[in-house]
């Protein structure tokens, strides 16, 4: 009612504007929620003729119809009013027993008790943030980092530090000089963010000793270090390698670990729309999350917990092996895709597992501006820009493989390689005194995949570009 | 009361903007007493309007297709009378070159500009005639596609090695772009608006201030890094100047109904024009409704304003225009 006649409130300077009306009343944080030309951008793809590659989704159709409803008739006859009543703030006991289960399987011993059942993983990160950070604090993350946690670092006010990364996961030597620059100036990370296999959006994971070498510094320097894994279970080759959670608290130690929270979600290996992740967090440290989550949403959706302890009780790891064959697949055309269609001035990743592939075009290309040319051609990504904080990225893209059959992907891939090829070739023909067309062509030369992930820093581009001229 | 039908959305790169424009226009146009039919335009917009027969529709589209003049060509077919800018108006300022020549020749301010397009970059060699032009213009330079109202794909060049990444950025939106020299000075939207009697009027100016005291380009683009101050804390004969620049350009360029004039107003005291938006936002956010709630209209007034001035619109000019 106030609001209806304030409308009608005249005066020599109006308070107009409506969102002016409430400007006064919004958290100083919301500051930082900005809205963006890559959102406005990404409301298009979702028209039905668009290939998008932009999503990070797992293909929910290959779920069958028969598998959930057999499985959500167990939950309607064994625990339906349970089911539908509020459930413990820390999860349900059956879905904390699966957890235990499938992290024994990637050489993580953990007790029920040290778990969190989150509302997806990104809750995970959010009550993190929520819990450790105050305005100002410092997150450091790799450099591209998942697209997801940059609001969340920001919506808490955090600063942002973003690591480069090369073929072996984020450089471990650039950590440390950072961290001795910020000590220089007394100050510290409240945590290191991090997802070390199959990262998004990257696609590459970080090597054994780097591994090593992290959880040395955490425990050197007794920094938190958020260990996001997701995709471990989607390898397509290579042998696993061992989560920074299996390196600090080895198999048969009956302590916990000190300094890494480590977060998973169903959402790869069962649905993301069932929401359901979970954190493993020192003692104190969860204590703290489960106040954080009880303010959040009391408890994570009892219903979806059952039907996934349902699912896990089965023959899960079946219907695993069904996504692993599909997406690998899947990556192989993109990858095949990428090296037909793009021109020879593009790199990117291979990853053995995962969900996405990063790739770099030249430095002259704003993959903003290429997602406008690219929705005229009815394919869409997602631009590197959105995985930095600092601007840099923006001659990156996210390519996601898991969404979308290998003739979309084909069809998908030949678009994107199609205006990356014109922009090539107009570019060459406004820095060069002879224009010559760009042909696309097989990428024959084994590119390092250091050059493919580490971004030149901003002067140097400017040097680069102006050498060009 | 009318059958009000509303075009919203489409397929353009503006369309989240012009889902909510068109939202907020329903939901006037309903309190208004009006039968409203929201459409959002797609291939079957024909078919749609055919079912919806309206009377009357109101063009809530942004960007290509909705602003350039295509739609209002479908419903001039139609015969069903639109709000706005009739096809002329808006094909002449949806192209900010053909906008900016038409000024020019009618003796209103507006920054020095080259245009390219993209064949004539690719096959004319107008790449090695560059260096030349820009040299004309001085820096700094402002790129933009010809088309599009929004800040999608305009760069700032200080140099010309800045200069070939911006045309490839302003090439993705459009075939045609303009390296249009950079005015210093304070950002204003001069929003106009039908009057009861017909004829335009100019609302209370809105002028755009950039967060922070260093001058940033880029946060007059980006949501939240700019504040808007309405009425514009400027001296009237300031003011005065710049609604009648304004009021001018649409003369010149033909708008009707309702528009947004967006200029610099340079250290020198004359403003100079950008560029004429047929169909301004009517978000919560945008800058008409706020010019017009600056002037005592509030926004069922200011939509309901918008519709009679297209009931009203001469018929004759409106054959003509297929004649």
């Amino acid at each position: 009612m106030g609001i209806e006649d304030g409308k009608r409130r005249r005066g020599p300077r109006s308070a107009a504007h409506e969102l002016e009306r409430y400007s006064a009343l919004f958290a100083a944080r919301t500051e930082r929620m900005r809205s963006s030309a890559i959102r406005d951008l990404m409301a298009i793809t979702e028209r039905p003729e668009v290939i998008s590659l932009a999503g990070g989704l797992p293909d929910t159709s290959m779920f069958e119809p028969e598998l959930f409803r057999s499985l959500m008739d167990g939950v309607s006859l064994d625990s339906l009013a349970a089911a539908l009543q509020y459930g413990p703030t820390e999860g349900l006991q059956v879905v904390k027993e699966c957890i235990v289960e499938l992290m024994a399987g990637e050489s993580m011993p953990v007790a029920a008790d040290e778990l969190l059942v989150t509302t997806g993983g990104q809750q995970a990160i959010d009550l993190v943030c929520k819990t450790l950070l105050d305005p100002g604090d410092i997150v450091i993350a790799e450099g591209p980092t998942y697209p997801g946690a940059v609001p969340a670092f920001c919506s808490y006010e955090a600063e942002l530090i973003q690591i480069e990364m090369d073929a072996d996961g984020m450089q471990i030597d650039v950590l440390e000089q950072t961290l001795e620059r910020l000590a220089a100036d007394g100050r510290r990370p409240k945590f290191i963010y991090t997802i070390p296999t199959f990262q998004n959006p990257a696609g590459v994971s970080m090597s054994l000793p780097r591994r090593r070498r992290l959880v040395d510094l955490a425990r050197e320097r007794e920094l938190l270090v958020l260990e996001d894994n997701p995709y471990s279970m989607l390898r397509y080759d290579g042998e696993p390698l061992p989560t920074l959670r299996s390196l600090e608290v080895p198999r048969g130690s009956r302590d916990g670990g000190d300094f890494v929270i480590y977060t998973s979600t169903m959402s790869k290996i069962l649905s993301p729309g069932i929401r359901v992740g979970w954190v493993v967090a020192p003692r104190p440290v969860l204590a703290k999350l489960n106040m954080g989550k009880q303010s959040t949403d009391l408890c994570s959706s009892p219903l979806a917990q059952y039907f996934a302890a349902a699912y896990f009780a089965g023959d899960w790891r079946t219907q695993i092996e069904r996504f692993r064959e599909c997406y690998r697949l899947r990556r192989d055309a993109m990858l095949e895709a990428l090296a037909t269609y793009l021109p020879e001035e593009a790199s990117w990743t291979r990853p053995g597992g995962g969900l996405f592939v990063w790739v770099t075009l030249p430095d002259y290309i704003d993959t903003t501006d290429l997602l406008a040319r690219a929705l005229r051609e009815n394919v869409a990504f997602v631009p590197g820009e959105a995985a930095y904080d600092d601007g840099r990225g923006h001659n990156a893209m996210r390519l996601n493989f898991s969404g979308s059959d290998e003739e979309r992907i084909r069809a998908g891939v030949l678009r994107i390689g199609k205006i990356v090829g014109e922009q090539v070739a107009l570019y060459r023909s406004l820095t060069t005194r002879q224009a010559r067309p760009a042909t696309p062509s097989d990428l024959t030369a084994e590119t390092s995949l250091a050059d493919v992930v580490s971004l030149p820093r901003r002067d140097q581009r400017a040097q680069a570009r102006s050498r060009e001229l | 009361m009318s059958r009000v039908a509303v075009l919203k959305g489409g397929r353009s790169l503006e369309r989240q903007v012009s889902l909510s424009s068109g939202a907020r226009v329903e939901d006037a146009l309903e309190r208004l007493g009006h039968e409203v039919v929201g459409i959002d335009v797609g291939a079957d917009l024909l078919e749609r309007l055919r079912d919806a027969a309206p009377e009357i529709a109101f063009i809530a589209l942004h960007g290509a297709g909705g602003e350039d003049g295509t739609v209002q060509e479908l419903l001039e077919v139609l015969d069903i009378p639109y709000t706005g800018s009739g096809v002329g108006a808006c094909g002449r300022c949806s192209d900010k070159v053909l906008a900016k020549h038409a000024l020019r020749d009618a003796g209103l301010p507006t920054p020095d500009w080259v245009a390219f397009s993209e064949t004539a970059l690719r096959e004319l060699g107008a790449a090695d005639a560059l260096g030349a032009i820009v040299h004309r213009l001085e820096f700094p330079l402002v790129v933009k596609p010809a088309s599009h109202g929004s800040a999608l794909g305009v760069k700032f060049a200080r140099s010309a090695a800045d200069v070939p990444t911006a045309l490839v950025a302003a090439l993705s939106y459009d075939q045609k772009v303009l390296l249009e020299r950079f005015v210093e000075g304070r950002e204003l939207a001069v929003s106009l608006l039908a009057e009861p009697g017909g004829g335009l009027e100019a609302l209370p100016i809105v002028e755009a201030i950039p967060r922070g005291e260093r001058y940033d380009f880029a946060a007059r683009y980006e949501i939240g890094r700019t504040t808007f101050e309405c009425p514009a804390q400027l001296e009237r004969s300031l003011a005065a100047r710049a609604q009648e620049v304004a009021l001018a350009a649409s003369d010149v360029l033909g708008a009707d109904g309702f528009a947004r004039v967006d200029m610099i107003l340079s250290a020198d005291g004359e403003p100079q024009i950008l560029e004429l938006n047929p169909i301004p936002g009517l978000t919560e956010t945008s800058l008409l409704p706020q010019a017009a709630d600056a002037a005592g209209i509030d926004f069922d007034q200011l939509v309901e304003r918008i519709l009679d001035s297209a009931r009203v619109r001469d018929p004759a000019r409106r054959a003509s225009s297929l004649g």
